[in-house]
């Protein structure tokens, strides 16, 4: 069953140099429980893309659907499905772990009590019990990224949308965040819809494959669908795949994990 | 829903300024420089107005805190933006105009807090003036806050950088400041001074305020500046309002 789907969505930012088409027209589904890699090249509109999808922005064009919700008609039932982690986190750094967790609980509309027991729940869940009366400032870039997530769960969305969640995130970390986000899809049946700029962590996490270029779907499919269909073999990389769909390959530092 | 709603958001940044008491404590610092050093200079002189020149000079530093506190309010949400902290809230079902709301509650808080010590200090240094007009003056202030912040925070949510923030508020609030006779009564000046600063709406206020602190309450000043002041309100929580439910921020 589809749990989004979108038909000719579409973006057109006004500048001071004239429209810019962000998203010329997109269309997509993501089925509940998948686990959704959405690839595209920077600019290709996959921010957009995600911040219309969670109520953020408005479309300028097409439908969408997010839980049987309409985006236009009923952004509250979407943002009651949906969590958004986005890429810069979204904690204040001077306020503890415990505070933000309780304060986001009481946004969700639970009581004092409940919104106190759910983040202990979440941090047991994603290992912050030990954190929970430390600055959000002084957590590591995982930590912070685990804290991200919890906040986003609070209200156990269907679907989670995570913005390049392991930018910038070192190897122990990105894995465990891969760990999680398989965990979240296999425990619960979140449907997860990411996107990221690194093609073996797509490789590696996703079920499907949605590639973006110029604002517009270029390809979709399983990973070795789509490298069996653009290189020819199921044994292709994902990288010669991505280059045969978007005439252009990610830069080298997009391409490769930040190391070290 | 949007009182629960307001009042979680004001609680979530009343609990912020009271972390940063520091913060809290410097705001006031400006306007208590010009009482110590700029007020003595006054008290000799002929002001026009009526009772003492404590009681000229006070009013226009109270809404002088809000003029330059309140103003750039903003700075709190570029940051937060930046933070995705705005982003994450309005992914919630939270009322974005609470998000509004409860953050122009909190400056509206801080800075009577602050006039009531700038006040108590004038005290020190030798103003009288009557209970009920002090307690006007901290309603003005309020307004005062309420108007400017929700309007500042409107602008923050329209401008990416501090850079694009800053001077564009320091270019509003100066010729504010000077045009509404803060420091001294405009109809000290040349009549096409003072004629310039009724288009001023600050003006309304401070000569209202001035009015209270020497106990005058049924006057024609009072009448426009409280009409100036609620409108101003009304109009500018109008503005953020809209700002708040539809900016793609």
């Amino acid at each position: 069953m589809a749990l989004i789907s979108t038909a000719g969505l579409a973006r057109t930012f006004r500048t001071k140099h004239g429209p810019v088409e962000a998203v010329r027209g997109i269309d997509l589904t993501v089925r509940e429980g998948e686990i959704l890699g959405f690839l595209g090249p920077n600019g290709a509109g996959k921010t957009t893309t995600l911040r219309m999808l969670t109520t953020l922005l408005a479309p300028t064009g097409g439908t969408a659907t997010v839980a049987g919700c309409d985006l236009a008609g009923d952004p509250a039932g979407v943002r009651a499905a949906c969590g958004y982690v986005a890429q810069s986190g979204g904690v204040d750094p001077q306020i503890t772990v415990r505070e933000e967790l309780v304060t986001q609980g009481r946004f969700y509309r639970l009581g004092k009590a409940r919104a106190a027991e759910r983040a202990r729940e979440l941090a047991r869940d994603l290992d912050l019990t030990d954190l929970l009366d430390r600055r959000c400032g002084a957590l590591s870039g995982g930590q912070r990224r685990r804290l991200d997530i919890a906040m986003a769960l609070t209200h156990r969305p269907r679907v989670l949308f995570l913005d390049e969640p392991t930018t910038g995130l070192d190897p122990g970390s990105r894995a465990g965040l891969w760990e999680l986000v398989r965990r979240l899809r296999d425990e619960h049946g979140t449907t997860v819809f990411l996107t990221t700029h690194y093609l073996d962590e797509a490789d590696a996490l996703a079920d499907r494959l949605v590639i973006v270029d110029r604002g517009v779907v270029a390809a979709e499919g399983t990973p070795g669908a789509l490298k069996l269909a653009h290189c020819g073999s199921i044994d292709a990389s994902l990288q010669d795949t991505f280059l045969a769909i978007t005439g252009r390959g990610p830069s080298p530092a997009e391409s490769a994990p930040v190391a070290v | 829903m949007l009182l629960h709603d307001t009042a979680l958001v004001y609680g979530r940044y009343l609990r912020q300024s009271l972390r940063s008491r520091f913060a809290l404590l410097f705001g006031v610092l400006m306007p208590l420089l010009y009482l110590l050093f700029f007020g003595p200079l006054l008290t000799g002189l002929p002001l026009g107005g009526r009772g003492d020149s404590w009681q000229v000079l006070v009013p226009g530093l109270l809404l002088q805190l809000g003029l330059f506190g309140a103003s750039f309010a903003g700075f709190m949400i570029i940051l937060e933006k930046g933070q995705g902290v705005v982003e994450r809230m309005r992914v919630t079902p939270v009322s974005r105009l609470a998000l509004l709301l409860g953050r122009v509650l909190r400056e509206a808080t801080v800075f009577v807090f602050q006039a009531v010590l700038l006040v108590l200090a004038a005290v020190a240094m030798g103003l009288r003036a009557p209970l009920p007009g002090v307690l006007i003056g901290f309603g003005f202030v309020a307004l005062l806050t309420v108007s400017l912040a929700a309007l500042s925070y409107a602008l923050a949510m329209k401008v990416a950088t501090p850079q694009g923030f800053g001077p564009v508020v320091n270019a509003l609030t100066m010729p504010a400041m000077l045009l509404s006779g803060l420091m001294l009564p405009m109809t000290l000046g040349p009549r096409w001074l003072d004629v310039l600063s009724h288009f001023m709406p600050f003006r309304y206020l401070v000569d209202a305020l001035r009015d209270a602190y020497v106990g005058q309450y049924a006057t024609a000043h009072m009448l426009y500046g409280v009409l100036v002041a609620v409108g101003l309100a009304v109009l500018s929580v109008a503005v953020g309002t809209r700002v708040f439910r539809t900016a793609g921020a």
